[in-house]
């Protein structure tokens, strides 16, 4: 027993290493990105944000903590008490699970002796098991819903799993072109096909593949341009309406989560990942390369998360008609012709930039939407259009 | 003559729809603008309240105070017109005969032995102070009353007339109201010389 954890001790110690990294890193960003959030949006509202607790209020997060740990633990009488529980774990789970596969810092496609940045190195399926995995937080959410006995936390709970069904194709769809262009789902190896100088990345012959993919994981983490599971006006709270104290963390920890995952995942598939313009090789060992690569990754990453939150500030929540419409109508078809692109210039061996004309499709789809929007807007008072759409010169005869 | 059809309303056409505007992504793009623009700006509208007091403008009606004359007395002559005028009902006053022994009241009829206002009642509407004929009972800039216990928010006359030691020398409570040339406490007041009767008003004092 002893003999065999000594054989498997160094390759086991850079696993367990990791998934320690993650585990402590993952619940302290969540605590730490409820106080940016808040900050961010203080200063888009011109207002100071939290600033009582500690040096510029940064102690505030853990304030926070302290208290929602001492929180009563109320169960509400009309619960289903087992699935009340499991919900906001399996929520934080599947969120949780799905970093397994994430490398969060530079990693090497070949498989390396040491500590890596990474909980699973060379995962051939890496990237269709995260998003796998990270499709199941719908349960968690549904679960809660459900569990709840409520019918805003259902109706919150059955919007969410709607739009989770509809987002999963449009972010599967754009997916693909990347993993086509890369030959491989395993996100080392994606990374490392974007190496080279910077116009290599994905984003610059892609961009319709990473607005679309943009668009529909951050429908997937369920936040404010379609936060419609939980949204305050209609449904109370939506599914964490039951939900209180450390269990209403959970669901939130799990949100945040999402984030950044969506953050890495978008950061690694169209930014280039740990290449930045004089940083292109391979991965080597040396522990400066490496430290430099992991801060570029970061960098990029908190400017996407910053950019998520500014989002929130700044786009209305959409209605829920509008939502299937924008995913079925808008982010399929834009997504299936990104698809045949890829398809066609890596068949017929055309320079890959030509790609880039793609976003062309994008201003083209909004044109046919606006198109529509404004003969549907834009009618004169005197037709005897309403506000209610009644038809006040078809009535009156 | 033809009846002419007179246009009696007038619809307010809504803006029409511009062909960028209904592209949604310039509409995206500017809106992202504008809360970039914000964040860098960096002008905060928000008072450090605690820390930086905020400027109250000197027709404030906050706490009450009853106001002293030269040599110390309490200016109150125990007419009841403020507790008459009072909406709420919230002052209570009981009136004594001054001392016609002591030298120092000899010039004073009357004097309130109690005078008691209920913080917790009292509306702030003013009346009080307008009522009252001496200048004795006005509204400080106090705005921030708060206690323990509803009794102790029960002010009595020495509650009252430490609030105007309190506040009469900040400068943000000067004596406000110069009318009181009618009652035997207010005669020898600078102000009564200053201030003649307005017309109308005091012609039986």
């Amino acid at each position: 027993m002893f003999d065999t954890l000594k054989q498997i001790w160094p390759s086991l110690w850079p696993t367990l290493a990791a998934i320690g990294v993650i585990l402590t890193f993952v619940p302290l960003l969540g605590l730490y990105m409820t106080f940016i959030e808040r900050k961010l949006a203080a200063c888009v509202q011109d207002r100071v944000g939290p600033n009582r607790v500690g040096p510029f209020g940064l102690l505030q997060a853990v304030a926070d903590g302290i208290k929602i740990f001492l929180k009563e633990q109320i169960i509400p009488d009309h619960v289903h008490r087992f699935v009340y529980f499991i919900a906001p774990a399996t929520s934080l789970m599947a969120a949780m699970f799905a970093l397994v596969v994430m490398p969060f810092g530079p990693v090497s496609p070949e498989y390396s002796e040491g500590f890596r940045f990474i909980v699973t190195p060379g995962i051939d399926i890496g990237l269709m098991m995260m998003i796998a995995i990270s499709s199941l937080s719908a349960y968690g959410i549904i679960l809660g819903g459900w569990a709840s006995n409520n019918k805003y936390s259902l109706y919150g709970a059955i919007r969410s799993c709607a739009q989770f069904i509809s987002y999963e194709i449009p972010l599967g769809l754009s997916i693909i072109g990347v993993v086509a262009a890369a030959g491989s789902l395993n996100i080392e190896q994606i990374v490392a096909a974007q190496g080279g100088a910077f116009w290599n990345w994905n984003i610059f012959w892609q961009p319709l593949a990473l607005l679309v993919f943009f668009t529909s994981a951050l429908a997937e983490t369920n936040r404010l341009p379609f936060d419609l599971s939980e949204c305050e006006q209609e449904l109370v709270g939506g599914f964490h309406t039951e939900y209180g104290g450390i269990k209403f963390v959970l669901f939130f920890l799990a949100e945040y989560t999402h984030v950044v995952t969506v953050s890495f995942l978008t950061a690694l598939l169209y930014f280039g990942g740990w290449h930045f313009p004089g940083l292109t090789g391979p991965v080597d060992g040396s522990t400066g390369g490496m430290l430099l690569r992991a801060i570029v990754l970061v960098m990029k990453v908190s400017l996407i998360v910053a950019f998520i939150m500014l989002l929130r500030w700044s786009l209305p929540r959409f209605r829920f008609d509008q939502l299937m419409s924008l995913a079925w109508k808008g982010l399929i078809p834009l997504g299936l012709l990104n698809l045949l692109c890829v398809a066609v210039v890596l068949t017929l061996d055309i320079p890959k930039h030509f790609l880039a004309l793609t976003a062309l499709f994008v201003v083209a789809g909004a044109m046919i939407s606006a198109r529509h929007l404004q003969s549907t807007i834009n009618r004169p008072r005197s037709e005897g259009r309403l506000a209610t759409g009644i038809n006040l010169t078809e009535s009156a005869l | 003559m033809t009846i002419k059809k007179l246009k009696t309303v007038n619809w307010g056409e809504e803006p029409k729809l511009g062909w960028i505007e209904a592209m949604y992504l310039p509409a995206i793009a500017s809106g992202l603008a504008t809360a970039l623009r914000h964040v860098f700006a960096g002008r905060t509208t928000t008072r450090q309240y605690p820390e930086v007091e905020p400027e109250i403008p000197p027709n404030y009606r906050g706490v009450h105070r009853l106001n002293r004359d030269e040599v110390g007395r309490v200016k109150c002559v125990a007419c009841y017109m403020c507790q008459t005028a009072c909406p709420a009902n919230c002052i209570e006053i009981i009136a004594a005969p001054a001392p016609k022994d002591d030298p120092h009241w000899k010039d004073r009829d009357k004097y309130p032995e109690t005078f008691t206002i209920d913080e917790l009642r009292c509306i702030y509407c003013g009346m009080c102070e307008e009522a009252c004929p001496v200048d004795a009972i006005e509204l400080t800039s106090i705005y921030d009353l708060t206690g323990y216990t509803r009794k102790e928010l029960v002010f009595d006359k020495e509650k009252l007339l430490s609030i105007y030691d309190a506040t009469a020398n900040t400068g943000k409570d000067p004596i406000r109201t110069n009318r009181g040339t009618l009652g035997p406490a207010s005669v020898e007041a600078d102000t009564a010389s200053q201030c003649p009767p307005a017309p109308g008003r005091g012609s039986h004092g």
